[in-house]
């Protein structure tokens, strides 16, 4: 009986549970903001070293946006396998949407490489500091949730679609899109306006 | 191996060996006492690893009036010291008075007021809902152990290493590792850095439990006040929390990393500090002070035994003052750069927000006008506050005029107001709610006698502490002043607003003598009225005092506004309740665990040690990620179980 | 059953128009700064127009705002974190312009380029 009553219980949590991790989403929305001010009121200052239009190649960001793109899409389709309750699917989906972002991080830990390898490292100027943090905390998110996959991904082929990991999942899922979404101002804000203008 | 830290971390200063010694002394004593009669396993069990918002709440408070102690030193020594200092030194160096006046500002904000918001709630807010739990038991207990790790780290201070003296909010560049190589500024970090993240959470939590997890009949305009200020304050918790966490974490990174956000080289910008340090800033102060106007609504309705007046223009005022907040934070910098424009857009602002709360000035004597008022100790909290308060408006309404504020900012004139506002509003609205709900939590009152007699000591202690300092200002008198010349006459009003000062801790050292002789006289003052001592109209007057764990055995009805009210006076025969199993939470230690990997972290990370940071790190989230995968969170609890827990409180009548 | 299959069908697709969708104002904010197509403000304006739209497509498509039933929260408190992020970003971006302005931009420009000078990194 206790573990029907519990079972029950979880279920009722769902709504609550997705509530409060939207509510989340929107505390992490405030941060990127707080990240994005920053990097606008600072983006000028060179302090005499190079800027945007000089640092950055265009292809190559393009290449990890649409990687992202897709790994958001891929995610979706594993959140809509599992509504589906076809568990060999979502697991497919969810390794294909690791690896793509897995490509997506590694791109980025190559850009940044470049970039100190050449000299122009956070302590250069407030410009690269605002660049490095706003960047690089897109991409300790993207890590986070690299880590979530991995776990959650073992958990499901242990024990299967239960109502806790449908739960981890959906909230996967927004969590991924969110990601996306951020990157796209990302892409557009940093690299789009700042290598043109 | 062990970075920065080394032997002469150790204090030098006879101020400072002193504090010390307090604190050293401190903890030996608790950890003497908990082994001598072995209550390591009890508390453990009971406390550390509980997920009950009583608990939690209880701990809240408990720590907060300990810091409440500091910080009032702090105010001792920073008064003490100016009424010396005329023509002459004092007898704290000037470095230590920065860290004293630095130590107070903080520590009263994150430490003392927040600590009490968030016990006052955890306590109360389930209650009133007429609900079980919060929405993430085990996110609360989180978010109060990140609490404890920064009070923790802030008491460390005193020992190892020293405090920030660049101010409660660290304006850099001072706050920056060229003027502040230290570890001070570090320990202010980490310590907001962490009790701020158990902010957000908490945050984040409790606009979730009343969002979803009210009582089914309880509508939203059905809500306490209470519940409606708590729900206008979380929702600026999770506006401007992450604000601060990133005003923390990039003036970190300017220190640790050398990057360049806030220094005064390579491009660096110490007003983007400024600007967004303030964005959270302001509504920080709206955060404190709305749950405390919930409280003194429910204590005004309470005691004049009237439905408040207009309820309705109640929630919009605090709605709108939550939007509000936003749009005002830069007064605090009006002299600092800004044009005619922004000081205009901002001044006219910060002249606007004070209509809502305008409006609920009225509604509260609206209220008690033509209500039978009994003068209980909550109500004289609550005539201080509203005196008091309508004075720092007023005070503040002058400084909202950018031509005025030129010419009084950065003196004690703005020192008076905000602790006008925060004393008189925060202060005094947490310690009538402390009284109010005090019965419900323990079953007895407190006493009535000296609960009034310290009311009284505060709020003239108040008045003869901050006069001067509105004088004083007025005078030309800057505000961290730690001596001063003799010929500017300014040492009587010092003198006197020390005394105002003595005032008010004698008003502390009566409320401890309060609860100590009401504790000695428990079965005198105890509750007979099966807990609903006051009369109360909301729903946690339904229940027994002290509430059994799982708060409520069936879940309450609660239709239309002050529904316990209605019921009470129906008169109708309460239908006996059929009781179902009901799930609660199991106790983890997760929570404690995961703070303690975080202070360690912090620690290493103030002192630059560096295996030791990454030690913590990883082992939080370990921690965290095995308690997220395990499934074994809930138990239940029987319907037989539930009749035996109500029989003890003598409620087993009620039930089928 | 079918009832359901039809329903997931449809998420499908809301899912596939949401990514084709992204990917079309991705590349066009692509080649618009690529080309050059518009200068200076206006190319900012356009780029951010179109992130904002790829906003609504995404958070549409991809995170169901829409379909969400009453009462609506997710999107009530999506609506005030967005009036939230915009007061802070347009008032800080605002409030900066006029203390630059104010603070003498030229002279504190000379004073950066000394201090550069004497401390580099």
């Amino acid at each position: 009986m206790t573990d029907t009553v519990i079972a029950k219980h979880q279920l009722e949590s769902q709504g609550k549970n997705n509530f409060g991790f939207w509510i989340y989403i929107m505390t992490d929305c405030v941060l990127f903001a707080t990240l994005f001010a920053t990097y606008a009121v600072l983006n000028r200052a060179t302090a005499g070293g190079p800027g945007a239009k000089e640092l950055f190649s265009l292809p190559f960001v393009l290449a990890e946006t649409m990687i992202l793109l897709t790994s958001s899409f891929t995610c979706g389709l594993a959140v809509l396998s599992a509504k589906n309750g076809n568990k060999k699917q979502l697991l497919y989906w969810l390794v294909i949407t690791f690896l793509l972002g897995l490509a997506f991080i590694s791109m980025e830990i190559y850009e940044f490489n470049q970039l100190i390898y050449e000299g122009h490292n956070w302590t250069k100027s407030a410009f690269l500091s605002a660049y490095f943090v706003l960047v690089g905390t897109h991409g300790l998110h993207i890590i986070t949730g690299l880590t979530w996959i991995a776990v959650l991904t073992k958990k499901i082929t242990k024990s299967g679609l239960t109502t806790k990991t449908s739960g981890s999942l959906a909230m996967l899922g927004i969590f991924w899109h969110f990601l996306d979404i951020v990157w796209i101002f990302i892409f557009s804000f940093v690299y789009l306006i700042g290598a043109s203008l | 191996m062990f970075g920065r830290l080394s032997l002469d971390a150790l204090p030098t200063e006879l101020v400072t060996i002193g504090g010390a010694l307090t604190m050293i002394g401190g903890a030996c004593t608790i950890i003497i006492a908990l082994t001598y009669f072995k209550k390591w396993g009890w508390l453990w069990k009971n406390w550390l690893t509980s997920q009950d918002p009583k608990k939690i709440g209880t701990m809240y408070i408990i720590l907060s009036i300990v810091m409440l102690l500091r910080g009032a030193g702090d105010a001792l020594m920073i008064r003490a010291q100016q009424a010396i200092a005329s023509g002459n030194s004092g007898f704290l160096s000037s470095d230590t008075f920065q860290q004293v006046f630095s130590a107070h500002g903080t520590i009263m904000i994150f430490f003392v007021a927040m600590g009490l918001m968030f016990g006052i709630i955890n306590l109360v807010l389930p209650l009133q809902l007429g609900t079980r739990d919060v929405a993430f038991p085990f996110l609360n207990s989180l978010s109060f152990w990140l609490f404890v790790a920064g009070f923790i780290l802030i008491n460390t201070s005193l020992v190892i290493g020293e405090f920030s003296t660049a101010g409660w909010l660290a304006y850099p560049p001072l706050s920056g590792l060229e003027y502040s190589p230290g570890v001070g500024v570090d320990y202010w970090i980490w310590a907001l850095q962490l009790s701020g993240l158990g902010s957000l959470i908490s945050g984040i939590n409790f606009f979730v439990t009343i969002i979803k997890m009210r009582a089914p009949s309880m509508k939203l305009m059905d809500m306490p006040i209470f519940a409606w200020s708590v729900l206008g304050a979380m929702a600026l918790v999770m506006a401007v929390f992450p604000i601060l966490t990133v005003t923390l974490a990039l003036l970190s990174l300017d220190r640790l990393m050398g990057m360049h956000f806030f220094t005064s080289t390579h491009g660096g910008n110490p007003m983007m500090y400024i600007n967004l340090i303030w964005a959270w800033g302001h509504p920080e102060v709206y955060i404190l002070v709305l749950p405390a106007f919930g409280i003194y609504s429910e204590i005004v309705a309470t005691f004049s035994k009237k439905k408040l007046f207009g309820y309705k223009s109640m929630v919009w005022a605090i709605m709108s003052i939550t939007i509000l907040s936003f749009l005002v934070w830069l007064h605090h910098f009006f002299t600092m750069g800004g044009g005619a424009n922004v000081n205009a857009f901002f001044g006219i602002m910060t002249m606007v927000i004070a209509i809502p709360t305008g409006v609920k000035v009225f509604n509260w004597l609206f209220t008690m006008f033509r209500g039978r008022i009994s003068f209980t100790s909550p109500m004289i909290w609550f005539l201080g506050f509203i005196t008091t308060f309508t004075i720092g408006g007023m005070t503040g309404v002058l400084l909202a005029v950018p031509a005025i504020d030129f010419q009084v900012h950065n003196s004690l004139f703005l020192v008076a107001h905000f602790h006008n506002m925060i004393i008189g509003g925060v202060v005094f609205g947490y310690m009538a709610g402390l009284t109010y709900w005090f019965p419900k939590f323990t079953g007895f009152k407190l006493h009535e006698g000296l609960g009034k007699l310290a009311a009284w000591l505060w709020i003239t202690g108040f008045v003869t502490a901050f006069g001067p300092l509105y004088v004083l200002g007025l005078m030309g008198a800057t505000r961290r002043l730690d001596h001063y010349d003799a010929s500017l006459g300014w040492q009587w009003l010092f003198i006197v607003a020390a005394f105002g000062l003595l005032m008010i801790l004698s008003g502390v050292a009566t409320q401890i003598l309060q609860l100590a002789y009401s504790i000695y006289r428990r079965k005198q003052l105890v509750d007979t009225t099966g807990g609903d001592p006051w009369d109360g109209r909301t729903l946690e007057w339904a229940t027994a005092s002290p509430p059994p764990h799982y708060n409520f055995a069936v879940i309450p009805e609660a239709s239309g506004i002050d529904s316990f009210w209605a019921q009470k006076q129906s008169k109708k025969k309460a239908k006996k309740l059929k009781l179902e199993p009901i799930v609660m939470p199991k106790n983890t230690g997760a929570g404690i665990i995961i703070a303690g990997f975080s202070f360690v972290m912090s620690f290493a990370l103030i002192w630059h040690i560096w295996w030791l940071a990454i030690i913590g790190f990883v082992g939080a989230i370990i921690t965290l990620i095995t308690h997220l995968t395990n499934d074994d969170h809930e138990y239940v609890i029987s319907p037989l179980e539930l009749k035996r827990e109500e029989a003890k409180a003598g409620r087993e009548g009620l039930y089928l | 059953m079918s009832k359901n299959t039809n329903k997931i069908d449809s998420s499908l697709i809301n899912y596939t128009a949401g990514f084709v969708f992204s990917i079309l104002l991705t590349i066009t904010a692509y080649i618009v700064a690529r080309d050059g197509l518009f200068q200076s403000w206006a190319l900012v304006y356009v780029i951010l127009g179109l992130a904002v739209s790829q906003l609504f497509v995404q958070a549409f498509f991809f995170l169901h705002l829409g379909e969400e039933k009453k009462p609506r929260l997710n999107l009530m408190t999506f609506i005030f974190t967005l009036i939230v992020v915009t007061i802070l970003v347009v008032c800080t971006l605002w409030i900066m312009k006029n203390l630059n302005y104010n603070m003498m931009p030229h002279e504190q420009d000379k004073y950066m380029l000394e201090q550069n000078n004497k401390s580099s990194f």
